[in-house]
């Protein structure tokens, strides 16, 4: 039993190693701390290198969505059209402000289209970390793509969307223009912003798993805030100019603005739409106003929260595994 | 005669008395860690919220000293065994060298990203096994004419279309065995510098246990390091041949694999 009672050190560093301490041997092979959170510019990097894991992430997820529905993928046309339909009839018909709003019909849709984008961007980014730890616990990869990714399927389904809407649009009597191209840059900033925001709410949600239950109560104050579904412009001019300049950086109302005014510039026309009531006593549409220096607005918030969602997320890179 | 192996095995290890890589250095760690929902205190949402107002500690939190000073270091080319009854702390061992669980002291240094693979680690349960596999590539870093090039290997090695398409399923009808053989089949498929496999090998039939056995010698000639935590002693003698024994978060013996797992059987702790 001699053998036992003296066991080999197996750990021991040998021939010219012989001596080292562990955090010496480490340094001389230039191991490193396991888990630790890369730099900002290595973290953007490795990001670029997952683009088509974060694509095919997207996809896979968008499919996988409808599976167990029988119609499958129509669904993804007919939610916002149920949407829609359910809007229409509260507050288009039983509350009567489609006489209010120069086509309203297609006003509306714009409207619920584009607040849903950011509503459910941000309310998958709250839920995407905790509810793939086991994606997270099993393979590496930079967790950033996950929030991201689940703000690329909320665009991919807008723009499913938005198929459907260019149809509405035309039924509803708007001939298409060059303001259309608008669109694009809109949208380009709308999704930077949402993305800062999913990564913002991503961080939280992985360790405050409450707020996923706190969200659609603060989501819907701000749909109602924001006037997707009935204009707020004759409540806002009553106010004080300060609080109405700070209400008109309310980035829900700057971006579903400015698709309104892309897709049909010609509500904000005021000779076209003067307002005030004919002679039965009924109120006529009224023209909108588009805010100054929206496009300035749309850029900022667009920036500023991807890049503020971007560094606030990395900076729990090491933390997400946790749970 | 098991001695007279070991004594042949010793003087192999003195002959072989060079400077060695080393991919796994773990240094006096501790692990601490917050269990949310433990202990019988009172749940209900009035001493939750007297809780929140007096800013007192929730009695639902408590710390788990999980790991208790271990150090040890492992090298290229190493097939490390981890042993200990159940809630020994191995599992977290892993964890922590994977870099999931901070340590609350000491540092856990490695060789490249290392990689987890544990039976819990589920991966899409609503996507096709398909889809699991080309998702798991691109997720570990290859690119997609990589995944295309390596898709069939990795199926065939898997097994799953052995009785019929299963591929092209969801992966919440696979059977846990099924499952865990994809999940290493899709780890597997990449080289690793430092591979940490959970019992993961249990969980497979027997020609799967052969070909993944296989696959980890193969994985450790390409100059990586495997650890390997199982409750099965006939794998950790077949793939390890060396084993660390760990007993209420402590080490309690490090060495080959023959004398380590002979004494843990006869619970003969030195």
């Amino acid at each position: 039993m001699s053998t036992l009672s003296d066991p080999v050190n197996l750990s021991a560093p040998r021939g010219s190693d012989a001596g080292l301490t562990p955090k010496q041997l480490a340094d001389k092979y230039g191991l490193s701390i396991s888990g630790k959170r890369p730099s900002l510019p290595q973290y953007v990097r490795q990001l670029w290198a997952r683009r088509s894991f974060i694509s095919a992430f997207a996809t896979a997820r968008l499919v996988a969505q409808y599976t167990t529905a029988k119609l499958g993928q129509l669904w993804q046309v007919l939610t916002p059209l149920l949407n829609c339909a359910v809007f229409y009839l509260v507050f288009g018909l039983i509350m009567n402000n489609r006489d209010t709003v120069p086509a309203y019909i297609a006003w509306l849709c714009i409207g619920v289209f584009i607040f849903q984008f950011s509503q459910s961007a941000i309310q998958a980014g709250t839920r995407s970390v905790s509810d793939n730890l086991g994606l997270i616990r099993a393979l590496h990869f930079p967790r950033a793509s996950l929030p991201i990714a689940f703000t690329i399927i909320q665009l991919q389904q807008l723009l499913i969307s938005m198929v459907v809407l260019v149809v509405i649009v035309l039924l509803n009597g708007i001939t298409p223009g060059m303001t259309w191209l608008l669109i694009v840059p809109a949208l380009v900033f709308q999704s930077m912003f949402n993305t800062g925001l999913a990564l913002v709410m991503a961080r939280i949600g992985s360790k405050t798993s409450d707020i996923s239950q706190l969200m659609p109560f603060l989501l819907r104050t701000w749909m109602y805030v924001s006037g997707v579904m009935y204009s707020v412009s004759s409540f806002i001019e009553k106010w004080p100019p300060i609080w109405q300049t700070l209400y008109s950086w309310n980035p829900a109302v700057v971006y579903m603005d400015l698709i309104r005014y892309a897709f049909m510039p010609e509500s904000f026309d005021k000779k076209l739409y003067p307002g005030g009531y004919d002679a039965a006593g009924h109120a006529l549409p009224k023209a909108l106003i588009l805010p100054d220096h929206i496009w300035f607005m749309a850029a900022t918030w667009g920036v500023v929260a991807f890049v503020i969602g971007f560094v606030f997320f990395w900076k729990a890179e090491e933390e997400y595994g946790r749970g | 005669m098991a001695d007279a192996a070991l004594d042949t095995l010793k003087e192999a290890t003195a002959v072989d008395n060079q400077a060695r890589v080393p991919t796994v250095v773990v240094d006096d760690v501790h692990i601490v860690y917050k269990v949310h929902g433990a202990g019988s205190g009172k749940g209900s949402a009035t001493s939750a919220l007297s809780r929140i107002i007096t800013r007192k500690k929730s009695p639902a939190i408590r710390e788990v000293h999980a790991v208790r000073g271990i150090s040890f270091t492992a090298y290229k080319g190493e097939a490390v065994g981890l042993i200990g009854s159940n809630g020994s702390g191995k599992s977290t061992m892993l964890a922590a060298i994977a870099g999931l669980l901070p340590t609350a002291k000491g540092g856990i240094y490695t060789h490249g990203q290392p990689s987890l693979l544990g039976v819990n680690a589920a991966l899409m349960n609503d996507l096709t096994g398909e889809r699991n596999v080309v998702l798991g590539c691109l997720a570990m870093g290859m690119s997609p004419a990589q995944v295309r090039e390596r898709y069939q290997s990795i199926v065939d090695f898997s097994g799953i279309n052995e009785k019929g398409d299963f591929i092209s399923l969801p992966m919440r009808t696979y059977s846990s065995g099924m499952g865990a053989r994809l999940r290493f089949s899709i780890a597997a498929a990449k080289t690793h510098d430092v591979l940490l496999i959970d019992e993961a090998l249990a969980t497979g039939d027997q020609g799967f246990q052969q070909r993944s056995k296989a696959r980890i010698n193969e994985l450790r000639k390409e100059a990586g390091t495997v650890f390997l935590v199982s409750h099965d002693n006939n794998a950790i003698r077949e793939t390890c041949e060396r084993t660390i024994w760990i007993e209420h978060g402590e080490l309690i013996m490090d060495g080959h694999t023959d004398e380590v797992v002979r004494r843990y059987e006869k619970g003969d702790r030195p």
